[in-house]
């Protein structure tokens, strides 16, 4: 780096001597002494000024102005968090609330289900009891009329038959004798008639 | 090279025997100096939350100085940053206003950038010497050279280093005042060509106006950064 600057510099210092022999016939403004020491005079001053200005005023504001900058991000980001943080528990205890309703939703619809279950079967069992009953009622009328129905057969067989004699025949036949015949006929073909 | 002129502006000032008179020279420093302090006073008089274009150009260039001495000198450079911060700025106005037509570029007079480096050399030499007494002359002994190499590297490291002025301040002269005449031949050129020949160096006038405003910074930036290498010398003694 410094073998390299110092290359360099012998390389512009050679510029520069040939630039002074080209300033000697009058070449090259910057040679002239005549206003050296104006630009050095002036040079100070409006630099030292600067350098005064931005060193006292300008640069202490602007790097104030970075800093409350800085730290009012760094407050925004705090606060962010903080609101995030606190955002975060309230969905919690939302999600908690959300949890134990729904076990309080599925108790109750178990406990309902139960209920409705136990009602069913209640009503169930005296609908059947009834229907038990009714059924029995109705197997015993039917059977009090299976053992009725021969009995008046045999009746309803006697008269008929009597009348049918009396027209074909013309004879007052003895009610006693048909009803023997009758019961008679009963008897043998009581399988055929009845199926019994 | 009548653009390199300098002439007295209003009434001879005499301090004593010294001719002080303001000049065409002394009118560019004084108006890029009022410049840096305008542009930047407006810049940090409002500190809003959102900045403006002026604040954020002056915050902006804060941070970019600020960062540039912290890469190159670290942290102990810190006091010298306003110092550092107002060498750039006026090495930089100074050139953006010569790239101004018919304005004067100050910084292309070697008088004007050898003083500002002098003082540079001068300060950084002092600080060098306050900080480490006379162990500062150890900038000049690298260490792990052997020792038959020592006279030859010590003189040629005593020599950089007194030639530490002359190319710094020779390095933005030279840049300034190439790219000038530079300029300035071209424009020549579109003359004595005329209206059938002149558009080609027209076009490189143009061309080198673009790249005579990116050597306005880069010198400027440049400057700093070395006065921050020399600092570093000093502060940070590495050798």
């Amino acid at each position: 780096m410094h073998i390299r600057l110092l290359i360099k510099s012998l390389i512009l210092n050679s510029v520069l001597i040939h630039a002074v022999q080209s300033a000697e016939s009058g070449g090259m403004p910057q040679l002239n002494p005549e206003f050296w020491i104006s630009q050095i005079f002036w040079l100070i001053i409006s630099f030292g000024s600067l350098l005064i200005v931005l060193s006292k005023i300008i640069l202490p504001k602007i790097s104030s102005n970075l800093e409350s900058r800085k730290s009012q991000i760094i407050d925004n980001i705090e606060t962010a968090e903080k609101q995030r943080e606190q955002a975060e528990k309230k969905i919690n205890e939302f999600e908690k609330i959300i949890l134990e309703s729904k076990i309080k939703a599925k108790t109750l619809i178990n406990e309902s289900r139960q209920k409705i279950i136990e009602n069913i079967n209640k009503k169930k069992g005296i609908l059947e009891s009834q229907i038990n009953d009714e059924i029995e009622i109705a197997e015993k009328e039917i059977s009090d009329l299976k053992k009725k129905a021969p009995e008046k057969i045999n009746i309803i067989a006697i008269e008929t038959s009597a009348d049918l004699l009396k027209e074909v025949i013309g004879v007052e036949v003895n009610k006693s004798s048909v009803s023997a015949i009758v019961e008679d006929l009963s008897k043998k073909n009581k399988e055929k008639y009845y199926g019994v | 090279m009548y653009q390199f002129n300098v002439y007295r502006i209003g009434p001879e000032i005499k301090l004593g025997e010294i001719d002080i008179s303001f000049t065409n020279a002394s009118l560019f420093m004084v108006i890029s100096s009022i410049a840096i302090i305008i542009i930047f006073n407006l810049g940090s008089k409002k500190n809003s939350l959102i900045p403006g274009r002026l604040q954020l150009i002056s915050e902006l260039s804060y941070s970019f100085v600020s960062k540039m001495i912290s890469d190159t000198a670290g942290s102990k450079a810190k006091p010298y940053f306003s110092f550092i911060f107002s060498l750039f700025m006026f090495v930089l106005f100074c050139n953006m206003f010569g790239m101004i037509p018919y304005s004067f570029t100050v910084t292309s007079h070697i008088i004007v950038t050898f003083v500002l480096a002098a003082f540079i050399f001068i300060g950084v030499t002092i600080i060098g010497f306050v900080k480490h007494g006379f162990g500062y002359l150890k900038l000049f002994v690298p260490s792990g050279v052997p020792f038959v190499l020592l006279p030859l590297i010590v003189v040629i490291e005593i020599i950089s280093y007194l030639s530490r002025p002359i190319s710094l301040s020779v390095r933005l002269f030279a840049n300034m005042m190439a790219g000038h005449t530079m300029m300035k031949v071209f424009g020549g050129f579109v003359v004595s060509l005329g209206i059938i020949g002149g558009w080609l160096p027209l076009s490189f006038s143009v061309a080198l106006t673009g790249l005579e405003i990116l050597v306005a910074f880069l010198q400027a930036y440049v400057f700093a950064i070395l006065t921050c290498i020399y600092l570093n010398d000093a502060l940070n003694l590495h050798h």
